[in-house]
């Protein structure tokens, strides 16, 4: 346990070292995607908590994540920016004069959708599997018709513009090193046995003492926030919002790295965040003109996202529990490996 | 010492009547079993009993208060732990990991001071740990507490359910065939290995069970239901020579 600690907090620093190295020597365009695979691991966890450690079939991810964008963007906007952004409607006057610090915006935008996961938990929690992930989606996109309808709070299909740029690469990774070691904890925690449990089989769960309901509630209000502060988070790097960015398609991107990363692996989904966001990037070749010689490629666009479907194919046809399936990433596990590979050296090398 | 029963309990599904008027008593420490032709009523009665389902009509009184209708994790909060028909093991979780949240509920801990991990609360997690793994010794499953309980052999992944019922430090157990797909051999010695817990753990024991050797050799008093109504009520040995029991279980000439 000790040398866990050890290595855990050298791999903190090793990590912090990179993210400065990295803030240093990559050019606008790669941080930019960096950071964005940042807010995909935010945004990955907190739907995999819900989805893949309790097992809730949660499709609302995005109108979540849609409540921290405006309530980030709308407490950290200067007033004077608010006032030209919405020209058709001036901004209710609560609102129009408002602006908090950067963190404290991002906490709020956390509680807000929490808080309205809360709300929406409810009614919705009581449902199971396929019903849950209907009326999930469902709600996803109230909220965001919602957002579209009140124009005095959130310039409606506008949508809100020059949104301050304070999510940087220590903001966003910070926060996602954050809620790494808050998943690792709560799942290592009686309670995340208690996620598990519920998963596994519920009514056993229930026959064990277990308050279903509570335990479902709190999974899902913590997934909900978040997706709030991810959003948050995705506003301040993009700069600008709109109702339309927070469709269906945007949960399906973060339920694609779940997914891909393993239903119910923290591990898993950092990795598969990075990885899938960096490559949805670097896969643009393919929608780009290309000539190999002897025959001449015209450019499709969208091409890049028929390969991605057709490696998404691929990884659950061979495996169908994402890479990671339920496993994590261990220190034993890592030096396991490394000692396995140290024996067939050594007996290479005798032999 | 009369420890639980239940006052008229009746469960209508429809117009269908799956138990009527049941009127089970049960003194303590005592093994009582619950027998009936398939599709009698016994495992109604058990979720009935449990929270699972709510009664139409009736009580159930345990120790000296009503539990009817309440969720079904409040009555094993209160002491009625149970094991199900076909095993329902949490499976992808380690045999230790399954016993352990049968104690969460009384771990009295909030989500807080969980994840900080506060000396209360690793103190807590310490005690319970010990306590698991003290039990899982008891009924010698402490050589396989790190394996997924969907890879242990069926014996084990039935004493491994019992094990966790256990851990909810339960007054009165519940076992709904607890002998289902045992050889003779398998069915003797859960036999005893429920005889052992009941004197181990200071329990009330109610089993549902078709396998008739174990029924007669372990309970103390027998129901028998057909048809959702309560047929006979004895020893083992009137149960045997009821006419209205062998006509149930055998039909009319």
């Amino acid at each position: 346990m000790k040398r866990n600690n050890k290595l855990n907090i050298i791999a903190i620093l090793a990590f912090i070292a990179t993210l400065f190295i990295l803030n240093v020597t990559l050019d606008p365009y790669r941080l930019r995607i960096f950071n964005l695979a940042g807010i995909y691991v935010i945004l990955g966890l907190g739907l995999n908590l819900v989805n893949g450690f309790t097992g809730l079939f949660s499709l609302g991810h995005a109108g979540f994540m849609a409540i921290g964008a405006y309530t980030g963007a709308l407490l950290t906007m200067s007033p004077e920016t608010k006032e030209m952004t919405f020209f058709l409607e001036p901004i209710t006057p609560i609102l129009a004069n408002i602006q908090l610090p950067f963190p404290i915006a991002l906490v709020a935008a956390g509680l807000v959708a929490g808080a309205i996961g809360f709300l929406i938990g409810a009614p919705v929690l009581r449902l199971k599997d396929d019903y849950l992930a209907i009326a999930t989606l469902g709600f996803s996109e109230i909220i965001r018709i919602v957002l579209t309808n009140m124009q005095t709070i959130t310039n409606g299909a506008l949508g809100l513009k020059g949104i301050p740029g304070n999510a940087n690469i220590w903001w966003i990774w910070g926060v996602s090193l954050a809620v790494v070691v808050f998943m690792v904890l709560l799942i290592k925690s009686s309670y995340g046995k208690v996620f598990k449990a519920i998963r596994e089989d519920e009514i056993a769960a229930e026959a064990m003492g277990v308050n279903i309901f509570k335990h479902k509630m709190m999974s899902f209000v913590i997934g909900c926030a978040l997706a709030g502060v991810g959003g948050a988070l995705l506003g301040s790097l993009i700069g600008a919002i709109n109702p339309l960015l927070f469709r269906f398609l945007f949960t399906f991107n973060v339920l694609l790295i779940v997914v891909l990363g393993g239903m119910g692996s923290i591990t898993g989904t950092v990795l598969s965040a990075v990885v899938v966001t960096v490559m949805i990037e670097y896969l643009r070749v393919l929608d780009i003109e290309m000539n190999l010689g002897f025959i001449r490629i015209p450019g499709v666009p969208g091409l890049r996202m028929v390969v991605f479907s057709l490696i998404l194919l691929i990884v659950i046809l061979f495996y169908q529990r994402g890479i990671m399936g339920s496993n994590e990433i261990t220190w034993e596990k890592l030096f396991d490996f490394k000692n396995r590979i140290a024996k067939k050296i050594t007996r290479r090398k005798s032999s | 010492m009369t420890i639980f029963r239940t006052e008229n309990l009746t469960k209508k599904f429809g117009g269908l009547v799956a138990v009527s008027n049941l009127n089970i008593k049960i003194e303590k420490g005592q093994i009582i079993g619950l027998i009936g032709p398939n599709g009698a009523g016994k495992t109604t009665a058990f979720n009935m009993i449990t929270g699972v389902y709510k009664p139409t009509e009736g009580n159930v009184v345990f120790g000296e208060n009503k539990v009817t209708g309440m969720k079904p994790h409040k009555i094993t909060e209160r002491g009625i732990a149970r094991t199900f028909q076909n095993i329902r093991l949490f499976k992808e979780l380690s045999v230790l990991d399954n016993v352990l949240i049968a104690n969460h509920m009384r771990l009295k801990s909030n989500v807080f001071s969980s994840i900080i991990r506060t000396p209360d609360y690793v103190r807590k997690e310490k005690a319970i740990k010990e306590k698991s793994i003290n039990l899982l010794r008891e009924l010698g499953l402490e050589d396989v507490k790190d394996e997924k309980s969907f890879s242990l052999p069926y014996g084990k992944q039935r004493r491994l359910e019992i094990a966790r019922a256990l851990a909810t430090d339960p007054q009165l157990l519940l076992l709904d065939e607890p002998a289902a797909g045992m050889n003779p051999q398998e069915s003797h010695e859960l036999m005893v290995f429920i005889r052992e817990i009941r004197d181990k753990f200071d329990l009330t024991i109610l089993l549902i069970e078709h396998h008739m050797k174990v029924i007669m050799g372990v309970c103390e008093s027998i129901y028998v239901l057909d048809y959702g109504v309560t047929i006979a009520n004895g020893t083992p040995g009137e149960i045997q020579n009821n006419q209205k029991v062998i006509e149930a279980y055998l039909g009319v000439e």
